[in-house]
C-alpha cells in the first residue's frame, strides 16, 4: 500500500501530508513531481494544499495543466483513490474531476481557524472508519473556500450523497444562513467537502493532515487517513491498480 | 569607464545623500572622481540603512556571545545551537517606511526579505512573527487628538499591512505565529513593521555569505531585475518623511511569494548538491550589497557583467541594475566545474540561473556592462570602510523630559472599577488580536503547538527531536519615551518572561531598534540609553543578541516616534510536551501570582501609585503618558524566569501568563478567555497605606506572572517557588461563575465573563470594519 503526494511548484502542505501519512499513519509514501507522467505505482494519491503556480489567474487553474494531472485523471477514471485537500480540492474542481467552483470567502479575507465539520456519509473510502454525523474539529486556511455550484448540480450532489463534509456548529447542528462562525467562508449548503459520483475522488477545504496529533490541537483528521488505509486494504481503488493505469502509459 | 554616463558633481553627490566629507572619501578611495554608477553604489552602501554609520559605535556594546551562540551579528542572521545537531537561525528586521508609503507591498516585502535572510543561510524558515505599531484606530482619551481622517488612514495602513503579511507568508508556506500589535499616536505617520523569521537546519548544513576560490563562477538566481525599489535603502529608509513621501511609492519593491517559495526550494536543493560555495540574498541595495559583501567577507574581489543579468525591462543602465531592489533574487558562488549541478536545480524549479561573473583575487568589485567598466571599487571599502559617526548625544533637559510628575486621579477606596476595566479590555492594544491573526496561516508545516494568542510565546515543536522552540517579541515605546534605558530593559525582560511562561528557557535574542533622526542629539541619546539597557538586561537574563537591525529616521515632519526597541527572544524547551498555554485549564484550579521581587532585591513588592502613570490604564482611561516606567529588578526577572521553566518542566502548573499591559486584572481575564465558560474569582489584600486598588490591579510592574495550579499540585508549586526565591501568592480560583475581583474585601470588578470576552474580542473587528 503506497501513498503519493503530488508536488506542484507552490504546493506548501505537501510535506505536512507526507508527514501525516508517513510518520503518523505509518504508511509508505512518496512525493510525485508535477512533471511526472505517471504515479509511480501509488495506490492512493493526495493533491496537497498550497498555492500551486502561485494560484495566479485562478486557484488551481494552471496546476490542472501539469503533466501529472493527466496521470491523476486516468487514475481517477480507473477508480483510483484521489484526495484533494484545500488547494488540491481547487485543482480537482478546475480539472473537472469534481463539480462546482470556489469563490472568495464571504468576508473577502484569508481565514485560518479551527472549524467543525460533520461527516455526512461514511460509504466512501475516505470516511469509512468514521461514524455518520461524527463532528470533526479540523483547521481551515484559505482565501477561496466559498464553494458554489449550479442548482442542478447541487441537486445531483444531494441526491447522490456526494456531500461528504459540511461546516456545522460545534455541537454538530446545521449552520444558520449567514452564520460565519460555523460556515466561515459562506459555502453553498455549508459544503466543506464533496466526492465524485463513483466516490473514489474526494476534495475538502479543511486540512485533515493538520489534525493528526492532539498536541497540535486536534487529531480528528486521522479518521480520513485511517479510512483510506482501511479502504485500500479492503480493496477500494483496486480496479485502477489492477488495470495498470498507474504505470507509465503514453497518453 | 563608460563615458556616456552623467558626470558626477558635488551637487549630484549631495542629492544622493552623501555629505561633502563622504564624497571626498569616495574620491580618496578611488583616487579619482567616482563614475555615476560608482556614486550610486557608494550612496546606497554608505546609507544609514546599509552601513549602520550612526549606530555601529554603540552596537559594539551589546553582548553577543553565549553558550548557545554559533553565529552572532555580521552574517545574514544569527545562529544558535538547539541540540541534537540542530541550529536555529533567526533575525528581526524593519520595513517601516515602505509600509507607510505602500502598506500592502511594504509589509509583504518586509516578510519576504527576512525569509531570504534565513534560507540564504541554509535553514528552512519554520515561523514568522510580526511586531506592528500603528496610529490610533479608535477615538477616545488615548487617541491623542487624532481626527476622523487620521483614524481612517491608520485603519487603511493597518489593513494593508495585515493583508500584505498574510499574502506573503500564507503563499510562501511559513506559519505566522504571533507578534504584537500596538497603537499609539506617535506611529500615525510612521508605522512600525518589524518582521522576525526563524529557521532550522542541521549545523553542518549552514551556509555563509563569504566568497571563496578565485575563478569560481558568480551565479545570479531567481527573479529578473527591474527598476523597482531603486534607492529603497538609501532614499526611503535613510531619510525622514516629508509631505511628499507618498511620491516615493516607486521606491517600494513588489513581492511575489510564489517566486520566493520556488527560490527557497531551489536554494536548499542546490545547497545539498555541495556545489555552492557561498550565497547571499539580494535585499537592500540588491546586487551591489550581495556582491561587495560576499567579496569583502572572503577578502577577495568579484567581477560581474551586467549584460548577463536577467532583466525584465529593457534599456536599464548599470546604475539602475546595481541599485535595483527587485525581490526574490540571490547571488551565489559555485565551485568551478560544478555549475551545471546548480543550473539543473534552478531550472527544475523554473528559475533563472545565470553565470554573471567570477571571483577574483584583486579585492575589487568590478562591474562591467557589455565588457565596458562601469564601476571598479575595492569591495572592502564599500562594505566595511563606510563612514562611522560618533554623533553628538544630549539628554533632553529635565523640564522637557516626559518624566515630570503627573498625578493620575485615582478612584476612592472601594469604588467600582468595572467600567474602566471594560474600557481597558476594549483598548486596541489590549483587545484580542484574533481578527488579525486568523488572516495568517499559523499552522502550515504542522509544528505550531501554540499559535497566536494561545500562549505568551509561540511554541513550535521540532519534528526532529523531543524539543520545542518558543518565540516572543516585545517592546514598549511609551516606556522607551519616558525612560529609554529602563524601557529597553523592560522590552528584553518581557520577551524573555513570555518565553519562560511558555515553559522554554530563553537562550538568545534579536533586536530591531526603531528610532528617530540620529542627527538629533536627543535621538542619539535615546539610542545610546536603549543600547545600554538592552545590554544590561541581556547579560543578566543570558540572552545574547545574535543580530537584528537598526531603523533610524522614523520621523515625519520633524516629529519622531517613541524610541521603540523591539526584542525577539528565542527559547528552548527540552520536552515539547511541557509547553504551557496562557489560558486556564479547569474549574477549581487555584490562581497564583508568582513574583520574582518578593525575596531579595531592594524594591518593595507591593504595588504603588508610581506604577500607574506610565501604564496602559493611565493612557486609556485618563489620556496620561507620564512619570517613569516601573522600576526593574533584573535579578528578580531572572528568578522568575528560572522558576517558570522549572515549574513547566515539572508539569506543576497548568497555565502561565505574564503580567504586563493592563496589569493583573487584564492578565487574569485573558487567562479566562482561553477556554469557553471558565471564569475567575480573585481576592487581593494589600498591605501598605499608599496602595490603591488601581495600582494593584492595573499596574504593570514586571517580574510577575499569573499561573493556575491543580489543588493537588499546590504544595509542589510552593516548594519550587521557594527554591527559586520567588513568592507564590494565592489570589483566587478558576470558576464557572461571574468574573469577580475583590480588593480589600470590596468587589471592585465584577460581571459575566462572557460580557468581558465580547468587549475584548469584538473591539478590533468593530473598529476596523467600521470604515
Amino acid at each position: 500500500m503506497k501513498f503519493g503526494v503530488v508536488q506542484f511548484p507552490g504546493s506548501n502542505c505537501d510535506a505536512d501530508a507526507f508527514h501525516a501519512v508517513g510518520a503518523i499513519v505509518r504508511q509508505p509514501v512518496e512525493f510525485i513531481w508535477h512533471q511526472s507522467e505517471d504515479l509511480a505505482g501509488c495506490d492512493a494519491v493526495i493533491l496537497p494544499g498550497g498555492f500551486a503556480f502561485g494560484d495566479y489567474l485562478r486557484t488551481g487553474a494552471i496546476a490542472r495543466f501539469s503533466p501529472v494531472m493527466k496521470a491523476v485523471e486516468r487514475f481517477a477514471r480507473g477508480g483510483g483513490l484521489v484526495l484533494g485537500i484545500c488547494n488540491g480540492f481547487q485543482i480537482l474542481l478546475e480539472a473537472g474531476l469534481l463539480p462546482g467552483a470556489m469563490m472568495r470567502n464571504k468576508g473577502l479575507r484569508f481565514l485560518c481557524r479551527q472549524v467543525h465539520i460533520r461527516v455526512e456519509a461514511t460509504d466512501t473510502p475516505f470516511t469509512g472508519s468514521a461514524t455518520r454525523c461524527q463532528v470533526l474539529e479540523i483547521p481551515i486556511a484559505h482565501m477561496e473556500g466559498n464553494y458554489f455550484c449550479e442548482p442542478a448540480t447541487l441537486g445531483e450532489l444531494e441526491r447522490n450523497n456526494q456531500i461528504i463534509f459540511r461546516y456545522v456548529r460545534s455541537d454538530g447542528a446545521d449552520a444558520d444562513e449567514g452564520d460565519r462562525e460555523a460556515n466561515p467562508n459562506g459555502s453553498l449548503g455549508a459544503i466543506a467537502g464533496i466526492c465524485n459520483r463513483e466516490r473514489n475522488v474526494l476534495g475538502l477545504m479543511p486540512h485533515p493532515e493538520r489534525a493528526v496529533e492532539a498536541s497540535l490541537g486536534s487529531a480528528d483528521g486521522l479518521v480520513v487517513f485511517r479510512s483510506l488505509v482501511a479502504g485500500l486494504a479492503a480493496g477500494a481503488g483496486a480496479s485502477a491498480r489492477a488495470s495498470g493505469v498507474t504505470a507509465a502509459v503514453p497518453a | 569607464m563608460i563615458d556616456t554616463e552623467i558626470k558626477v558633481t558635488p551637487q549630484i553627490a549631495a542629492e544622493h545623500g552623501l555629505s561633502p566629507e563622504e564624497y571626498a572619501r569616495t574620491q580618496k578611495i578611488l583616487g579619482r572622481d567616482p563614475s555615476f554608477t560608482e556614486l550610486g553604489i557608494f550612496s546606497v552602501m554608505w546609507s544609514e540603512h546599509c552601513s549602520y554609520k550612526s549606530s555601529r559605535v554603540h552596537l559594539k556594546r551589546l553582548p553577543t556571545r553565549g553558550t548557545h551562540v554559533v553565529q552572532g551579528p555580521g552574517e545574514n542572521a544569527g545562529v544558535v545551537d538547539i541540540g541534537d545537531g540542530m541550529v536555529a537561525v533567526f533575525k528581526i528586521e524593519s520595513h517601516n517606511h515602505p509600509s507607510f508609503v505602500e502598506p500592502f507591498q511594504g509589509a509583504a516585502t518586509g516578510v519576504g526579505g527576512i525569509l531570504r535572510d534565513i534560507f540564504t543561510m541554509g535553514a528552512r524558515p519554520i515561523a514568522v512573527m510580526d511586531s506592528l505599531r500603528f496610529g490610533p484606530i479608535t477615538t477616545g482619551a488615548s487617541a491623542g487628538g487624532a481626527t476622523a481622517e487620521d483614524i481612517a488612514r491608520n485603519r487603511h495602513i493597518l489593513d494593508g499591512v495585515i493583508r500584505g503579511i498574510g499574502f506573503y507568508g500564507n503563499c510562501f508556506g511559513v506559519p505566522t505565529v504571533g507578534g504584537e500589535v500596538v497603537f499609539e499616536p506617535c506611529y500615525a505617520n510612521n508605522p512600525l513593521v518589524n518582521a522576525l523569521a526563524l529557521g532550522i537546519c542541521r549545523r553542518e548544513e549552514l551556509f555563509f555569505a563569504k566568497a571563496r576560490g578565485a575563478g569560481n563562477p558568480v551565479i545570479y538566481v531567481g527573479a529578473k531585475t527591474g527598476r523597482d525599489g531603486i534607492h529603497g535603502a538609501s532614499l526611503l529608509a535613510s531619510a525622514e518623511f516629508s509631505e511628499e513621501s507618498q511620491q516615493k511609492r516607486p521606491n517600494v519593491q513588489m513581492g511575489d511569494p510564489f517566486m520566493e517559495k520556488l527560490l527557497l526550494e531551489a536554494c536548499l536543493e542546490a545547497m545539498r548538491t555541495g556545489a555552492v560555495v557561498a550565497i547571499q540574498d539580494m535585499g537592500a541595495a540588491g546586487l551591489t550589497s550581495s556582491s561587495s559583501e560576499m567579496a569583502s567577507r572572503g577578502g577577495l574581489g568579484i567581477e560581474i557583467d551586467l549584460a548577463r543579468v536577467p532583466q525584465r525591462e529593457t534599456g536599464m543602465t548599470p546604475y539602475e541594475i546595481m541599485l535595483s531592489e527587485s525581490q526574490e533574487r540571490m547571488l551565489l558562488v559555485a565551485e568551478r566545474g560544478r555549475e551545471r549541478e546548480v543550473f539543473d536545480v534552478f531550472h527544475k524549479w523554473g528559475l533563472d540561473a545565470v553565470e554573471i561573473g567570477r571571483v577574483t583575487e584583486d579585492g575589487i568589485l568590478r562591474v562591467l556592462n557589455h565588457g565596458e567598466v562601469a564601476a571598479a571599487i575595492p569591495a572592502h571599502a564599500i562594505a566595511e570602510e563606510g563612514p562611522r559617526y560618533e554623533r553628538p548625544i544630549a539628554a533632553p533637559s529635565v523640564a522637557a523630559q516626559a518624566g515630570a510628575a503627573v498625578i493620575v486621579p485615582l478612584a476612592a477606596a472601594g469604588a467600582d472599577l468595572t467600567a474602566n476595566f471594560s474600557r481597558l479590555l476594549a483598548s486596541p492594544t489590549i483587545a484580542s488580536k484574533h481578527w488579525i491573526t486568523e488572516q495568517y496561516d499559523s499552522m502550515v508545516q504542522t509544528n505550531t503547538t501554540f499559535g497566536p494568542g494561545a500562549g505568551d510565546a509561540a511554541v513550535l515543536r521540532l519534528k526532529e527531536s523531543k524539543r520545542a522552540l518558543a518565540l516572543a517579541t516585545d517592546g514598549n515605546g511609551r516606556w522607551g519615551f519616558l525612560a529609554p534605558r529602563l524601557g529597553a530593559m523592560h522590552a528584553v525582560a518581557e520577551a524573555a518572561r513570555n518565553v519562560a511562561c511558555s515553559g522554554a528557557r530563553p537562550i538568545a535574542a534579536t533586536n530591531c531598534l526603531n528610532f528617530g533622526n540620529p542627527e538629533k542629539p536627543e535621538v542619539m541619546w535615546q539610542f545610546s540609553e536603549a543600547i545600554d539597557g538592552i545590554s544590561e538586561a541581556c547579560r543578566v537574563l543570558e540572552t545574547p543578541i545574535t543580530g537584528g537591525n537598526v531603523s533610524f529616521y522614523n520621523e515625519t515632519l520633524g516629529k519622531a516616534i517613541y524610541p521603540t526597541p523591539v526584542l525577539g527572544v528565542l527559547g528552548l524547551m527540552e520536552d515539547a510536551g511541557c509547553a504551557l498555554g496562557a489560558g486556564f485549564h479547569s474549574e477549581g484550579d487555584l490562581i497564583l501570582v508568582l513574583d520574582g521581587l518578593a525575596q531579595g532585591g531592594g524594591q518593595k513588592a507591593a504595588a504603588s501609585s508610581a506604577d500607574i502613570s506610565s501604564s496602559e490604564y493611565a493612557k486609556t482611561i485618563h489620556g496620561i503618558v507620564a512619570g517613569l516606567p516601573p522600576a526593574i529588578d533584573l535579578a528578580a526577572e531572572k528568578r522568575l524566569i528560572d522558576c517558570l521553566v522549572a515549574l513547566a518542566a515539572d508539569r506543576a502548573v497548568r497555565s502561565a501568563h505574564d503580567i504586563s499591559d493592563g496589569g493583573l486584572a487584564v492578565s487574569v481575564a485573558e487567562s479566562c478567555f482561553g477556554r469557553d465558560g471558565l471564569s475567575a474569582e480573585i481576592s487581593i489584600d494589600a498591605a501598605g497605606a499608599e496602595d490603591f486598588a488601581e495600582a494593584a490591579l492595573f499596574g504593570e510592574r514586571g517580574a510577575r506572572a499569573v499561573v493556575s495550579v491543580a489543588p493537588a499540585s499546590l504544595a509542589r508549586v510552593n516548594e519550587i517557588a521557594a527554591q527559586y526565591k520567588v513568592r507564590a501568592q494565592r489570589i483566587g480560583a478558576v470558576t464557572r461563575g461571574e468574573f469577580r475581583i475583590q480588593y480589600r474585601g470590596a468587589a471592585v470588578i465584577q460581571g459575566s465573563i462572557e460580557s468581558f470576552r465580547r468587549v475584548w474580542s469584538e473591539s478590533l473587528p468593530k473598529a476596523i470594519e467600521a470604515q
